[in-house]
């Protein structure tokens, strides 16, 4: 086996983009029947690569040779014509279009050289669907069906195409542990029906479940390849990262004392009328870290924007220090004491086009010393950003730089850095560390952990498990606008946790 | 004059003026289905309208007769299409904002075309009066039909093109594999460009297929309502067809239904001397009225939901 | 898609505004050169007309106060994330709120009439304008479209206002304005010859000072300027989006309505019933974009613009050049701006070589 054609070698690839080289001489081989995993940190280079391999990049050096033959790769069609097909990170599924309308588009099925043949490509897809135990409906709008569904979709994208070689881009962000299973076992099927993967991720635990070889890249360079069977995941994680990684985050126990938030039995309906949160209740003690456990999409985004005030709830009561803060506006709810480090940073975080200094005041600019009678005082605006900017080791050229030119690290430690500086008594993190290397992420756990051990209270909302089992004190478990379970986390495990967020009950409520 | 000729004739003008809209409004939408706002329509419109009165004068001149009309549409084709390369090239290949490249659109059109005729008609303000424009075309037997017969059957050849061009429009976007792709386009630019599709190249097409229809739509202006073309041929007439567009959904079938609306509410003003109750009405609330009928539906009923969720946004395949 | 004018107008240094400007003054040129007309002559009696004597000096001065009003109304909801196509409508209730004033009130004193006039022409305006942003904020329709639908209505409103109660008799236009209400300065047209001078210039450079402290300054524009970067994010400070959005279209509104009120109060004294839009609030999107949307920026191109427009019809005389040239040249400079990559695909081999020397 080891002496057969790959169906894919990439020869010494070097990609590099100003000021940085994404891919640094980059080797790596795919064989037949082959799950081969391509590990790294976010930045490391993986997705840069696998543009390349899909022909959306193209190498300043090196070569590709699919079943041995040297190819150039220089467009989408030039990539699926060879056989090979990406299941991209993000979506790209057409929302209002339908299931098969997805598929075939690009390739569809004609009547009379120019009318789209629904029916011939509805009897295509069913049958695609049935060969690999795929079990999505062709006739159903994106917009209608789940995101396990929507990933089955991508896959029957690349199967209609004829790809044989299929890249996975971490297919696993936003799936629940059951829907991660099943992907498993169709990637199994793929591979049994004569299929080769290359299965881009940061999971160690998908690595070790499926993949038969592993290459560990790194600033743009592989630093090994290795048989999966031979390796374990601590020395992969000190491969990836280039020194050793402790996974547990070092704390000492909670001590909880009174109830800083409070909330009960909210419900909300979202705009399309929809019941997003239904009759939710939960807690948060000053000086612990709650953790909210659950997949994407069932109320973890509403429940922040309810008790921060972006969003009006229908019913229910949330109460911080035990006054109502329920609809109350975000403003009257951040001098309340809650701080926010919101889910997206781009989004509302930070204002891009506004310079660190200018975002580094954005909820406090209206109150002195900023505003002195209606204006602005630059002097002070840039005193508080330069000390938060030191304080927090915000890496900046100046602090008149827009937030947009920083590192998605250096822009979420800013926020932090404004968001603690407040000295709130509730502190809310929602995906804290997504995007954000091993490095930014010790050091937003830590924040966490020494704002719980300065007596405040911490809400933190994540769809990684792992985060949640090592920073949090107590874990709620969030499904379908409800929380359904409570756990404390040196009790659970993650087949349990992953049970619960697929809504299968547990009873809950103690603590 | 009894009551039937009148309504025959209402539904007759309502067509009359509505046909112009129905063009510019399918335009539209080939443009923005495909992911490209365009505000530049009322240009385009003026650009046709342009074209029209200037080849037709020529071709009468040359002695074509009765041909001369179609030349002048023939040269209105021509000229959008030409036109709208200006508008595709700086939105699409240079990403310029869409909306200020539609202004610069409208800006152009207003001086350019104002220039030729003052250039080509010896400093005239307008286009010399056509002779003939295009005639009414009476189908046999089904206008000889009271109120419809007049009303329906008894109009240009250009309306009823307009109408069956609405139901090929129809047809292209939503059962041809070129519509599918067009609408996908301009829904999610980076899902058509991964499986293959040309997102620039379709994007190109439904500007360049936007500016003709436009263009036609001005055409007819000036070949069934003015007769020569002026500094005001075209006023206004591309700002409805886009809101006829939105009111429409994007969907031809709804643009059509607008368009025709507002035809009426155009057509109207023109019969409102003939009753007593009427007179009282300033004729300026007339000409208001499809503007704030405009603004009244779109905060009543039409979210921004329906419109392509990538409108307005360059595709930069650099970014995703 | 704001998100992207912003990087365009703001990032950027003066020279592709610049470069634009001279390439619109090409493609005009070689317009003419195919018209068979003498660009060289023509531009020439462009500035002479504008400049070659006092009158037309003023005059020019005069044509270009309105689009310093329009343009800073169109830039001011640019930085509040708002494309104002609406001026233009604004202007217009602008003017008859002026001349409604400056006709019905009297045994006013000189300088109040005028103030109570210019005053209820920026309140015509402000709000004309926020009845866009209100259903903007409150129903999420969109701005340009209302706008746009609004332009037409104010056109018609005003002819109704004109012809219904203000009427000249057996004129297509209002009354003469009272005289106290007049903001005409009759030393300084005497000086210049009799071309129509009047405070609105003054007032409309006190404007751009006015946009720029406010905007840049004030908490007040932090506000809004976050407000038109990031709505998510201005939201999450506290701010309210929706507040925002009807105050940046009212004040943007304030100065194209006071923009019309100078139009008449400044100079016709009267207004006429219009046959067609006016078009100096669409110019204003012309000037506020040459201006990268910043109010001294709008100075310098709606000076341009003025001598452009003024100049042209000297043009017609000079050269024989029919005068929407102009309109060829200014749309051109737009586009260019507007592409910026083909201003900078121009630019290019300039770049390479200072980058070169730089190495050396």
């Amino acid at each position: 086996m080891g002496a057969a054609t790959p169906v894919v070698e990439l020869k010494q690839i070097t990609k590099r983009f100003p000021g940085i080289v994404a891919n640094d001489s980059i080797s790596l081989k795919l064989h037949k029947g082959e799950i081969h995993a391509l590990l790294g940190e976010n930045g490391a280079g993986k997705s840069t690569l696998m543009n390349i391999v899909f022909g959306l990049y193209q190498p300043d050096e090196g070569s590709i040779e699919v079943n041995g033959k040297p190819v150039i790769i220089d467009s989408p069609n030039k990539a699926i014509e060879l056989g090979i097909g990406m299941v991209h990170q993000h979506f790209k599924l057409v929302q209002p279009f339908t299931v098969t309308e997805n598929i075939v588009l690009g390739m569809e099925p004609k009547k009379m050289g120019i009318q789209l043949d629904y029916k011939t490509s509805v009897a295509k897809i069913q049958k695609l669907s049935d060969q690999y135990g795929l079990k999505v409906n062709p006739h159903a709008k994106i917009q209608d069906i789940s995101v396990g569904m929507q990933q089955r979709v991508e896959i029957l994208k690349t199967l209609y195409r004829g790809a044989d070689i299929l890249i996975f881009d971490e297919p696993t962000a936003v799936l629940t542990p059951q829907e991660i299973n099943d992907l498993m076992g169709i990637m199994k099927r793929l591979v049994e029906e004569g299929k080769s993967i290359i299965l881009i991720t940061h999971k160690l635990k998908e690595i070790m479940q499926i993949s038969d070889n592993v290459t560990i890249i790194r600033r743009g360079k592989v630093i090994d390849t290795v048989k999966t069977s031979e390796t374990n995941p601590n020395e992969l994680a000190e491969k990836m990262v280039g020194r050793s990684v402790s996974f547990k985050v070092d704390k000492k126990p909670a001590s909880p004392k009174q109830n800083v938030l409070e909330v009960q039995n909210l419900t909300m309906k979202n705009k399309e009328g929809v019941s997003v949160l239904n009759g939710l209740n939960l807690n948060v003690r000053a000086g612990e870290i709650l953790g909210i456990a659950g997949v994407d999409g069932n109320g973890q985004s509403e429940l922040i924007e309810a008790i921060t005030g972006l969003c009006q709830v229908d019913s229910g009561i949330i109460m911080l220090n035990g006054k109502d803060i329920t609809n109350k506006s975000p403003r009257f709810i951040t001098e309340s004491g809650v701080s926010h480090i919101p889910e997206d940073r781009h989004k509302h975080g930070l204002v891009l086009d506004f310079s660190m200094s200018e975002n580094m005041v954005l909820e406090t600019y209206y109150k002195p010393p900023y505003n002195k009678a209606g204006f602005l005082s630059k002097k002070e605006i840039d005193k508080q950003a330069k000390r938060l900017i030191e304080a927090f080791d915000v890496r900046t050229p100046s602090i008149e730089t827009k937030a947009r030119s920083l590192s998605g690290g250096n822009q979420q430690k800013a926020i932090i850095a404004r968001e603690i500086d407040k000295n709130p008594d509730l502190l809310i993190a929602a995906q804290p560390t997504r995007g954000l290397d091993v490095g930014a992420i010790e050091f937003v756990q830590k924040q966490l952990v020494a704002q719980r051990d300065q007596g405040k209270a911490v809400l933190l909302i994540s769809f990684e498990l792992d985060e949640i089992m090592n920073v949090s004190d107590r874990i709620a478990v969030i499904y379908e606008g409800q929380i359904v379970g409570e756990v404390l986390p040196e009790e659970t495990n993650d087949q349990e946790l992953g049970l619960m967020m697929a809504g299968s009950k547990k009873s809950g409520g103690k603590a | 004059m009894d009551w039937m000729t009148t309504i025959g004739q209402l539904i007759n003008t309502t067509l009359v003026f509505s046909t112009a809209l129905i063009f510019a409004a399918l335009g539209g939408i080939f443009s923005e289905r495909s992911g490209v706002i365009n505000i530049g329509i009322e240009g385009f419109m003026t650009f046709g309208a342009f074209a029209a009165g200037v080849a037709s004068f020529y071709a009468e001149d040359a002695g074509m007769g009765a041909a001369s009309p179609y030349i002048g549409i023939l040269a209105a084709l021509v000229m959008g299409g030409i036109a709208s390369l200006i508008h595709a090239v700086a939105s699409i290949t240079f990403k310029a904002d869409q909306v200020i490249s539609g202004v610069v659109i409208n800006f152009l059109a207003a001086g350019s075309t104002l220039y030729m005729v003052k250039l080509l008609f010896e400093g005239a303000g307008e286009t010399t009066l056509l002779k003939e424009g295009l005639a009414k075309v009476p189908i046999p037997l089904l206008s000889d039909i009271p109120i419809i017969g007049e009303g329906l059957f008894n109009n240009y050849i250009t309306t009823y093109l307009a109408i069956i061009l609405v139901l090929v429009v129809f047809y292209v976007l939503y059962k041809t594999s070129f519509g599918l792709r067009l609408r996908a386009v301009g829904e999610h630019p980076s899902a058509a460009d991964t499986v293959g599709v040309k997102v620039l190249r379709m994007r190109y097409i439904g500007v360049i297929v936007s500016g003709v229809l436009a263009a036609l739509g001005g055409a007819t202006v000036t070949l069934t309502t003015t007769n020569t073309f002026s500094h005001n041929t075209i006023s206004g007439q591309g700002f409805i067809a886009i809101a006829a567009m939105i009111f429409g959904k994007w969907n031809p079938l709804g643009a059509f239904g607008a368009a025709v609306f507002f035809g009426f509410s155009q057509a109207i003003g023109n019969y409102f001397q003939l009753f007593a109750w009427s007179k009282e009405i300033p004729q300026e609330f007339i000409y208001m009225l499809p503007y704030v009928l405009t603004v009244i539906v779109l905060v009543a009923a039409v979210g921004r939901s329906s419109a392509p969720a990538s409108l307005g946004e360059p595709y930069d395949p650099g970014k995703r | 898609m704001m998100s992207k004018l912003f990087k365009i107008f703001s990032v950027n240094s003066l020279l592709v505004p610049l470069v634009a400007v001279v390439m619109g003054l090409i493609v005009g040129a070689i317009i003419m050169l195919i018209g068979g007309y003498d660009p060289l002559l023509a531009y020439g009696s462009l500035f002479k007309t504008v400049f070659g004597n006092v009158y037309d000096f003023g005059e020019t001065i005069r044509e270009i106060t309105p689009l310093i009003m329009t343009g800073l109304a169109v830039a001011f909801a640019f930085r509040a994330g708002l494309f104002n196509i609406g001026a233009e409508g604004q202007y217009i209730v602008g003017m008859t709120a002026a001349t409604a004033v400056g006709i019905k009130l009297s045994g006013l004193p000189i300088v109040v009439h005028a103030l109570v006039a210019i005053i209820a022409g920026g309140l015509a305006g402000g709000i004309w304008a926020g009845i866009t942003g209100y259903l903007k904020a409150k129903r999420g329709v969109n701005e340009v479209i209302i706008s746009i639908m609004l332009n037409w209505t104010a056109l018609y409103f005003s002819n109704y206002i004109v012809r219904n109660f203000l009427l000249e008799k057996g004129q297509q236009r209002s009354e003469e304005i009272k005289d106290t209400a007049s903001i005409s300065i009759g030393w300084l047209s005497t000086a210049f010859d009799n071309a129509r001078m009047h405070w609105g210039t003054i007032i409309a450079i006190l404007a751009a000072v006015f946009f720029f402290i406010y905007m840049w300054k004030s908490k007040q524009g932090y506000e809004l300027r976050a407000v038109g970067h990031n709505g998510h994010a201005a939201q999450y400070a506290g701010m309210s989006v929706k507040k925002n959005i009807v105050k940046a279209m009212f004040i943007s509104g304030v100065f194209a309505g006071l923009g019309g009120a100078f139009q008449v109060l400044g100079v016709f004294h009267y207004q006429a019933i219009f046959t067609g839009s006016p078009g100096i609030g669409f110019d204003g999107i012309a000037v506020a974009l040459i201006g990268l949307n910043h109010p001294f920026g709008i100075l310098l191109s709606a000076s341009l613009f003025g001598i452009l427009t003024y100049g042209s019809a000297g043009m017609s005389f000079g050269a024989e050049v029919p005068p929407e040239i102009i309109r060829i040249v200014i749309g051109s400079i737009i586009f260019f701006i507007a592409a910026q990559g083909i201003v900078r695909w121009v630019l290019k081999p300039f770049y390479l070589k200072r980058k070169k020397e730089k190495v050396l």
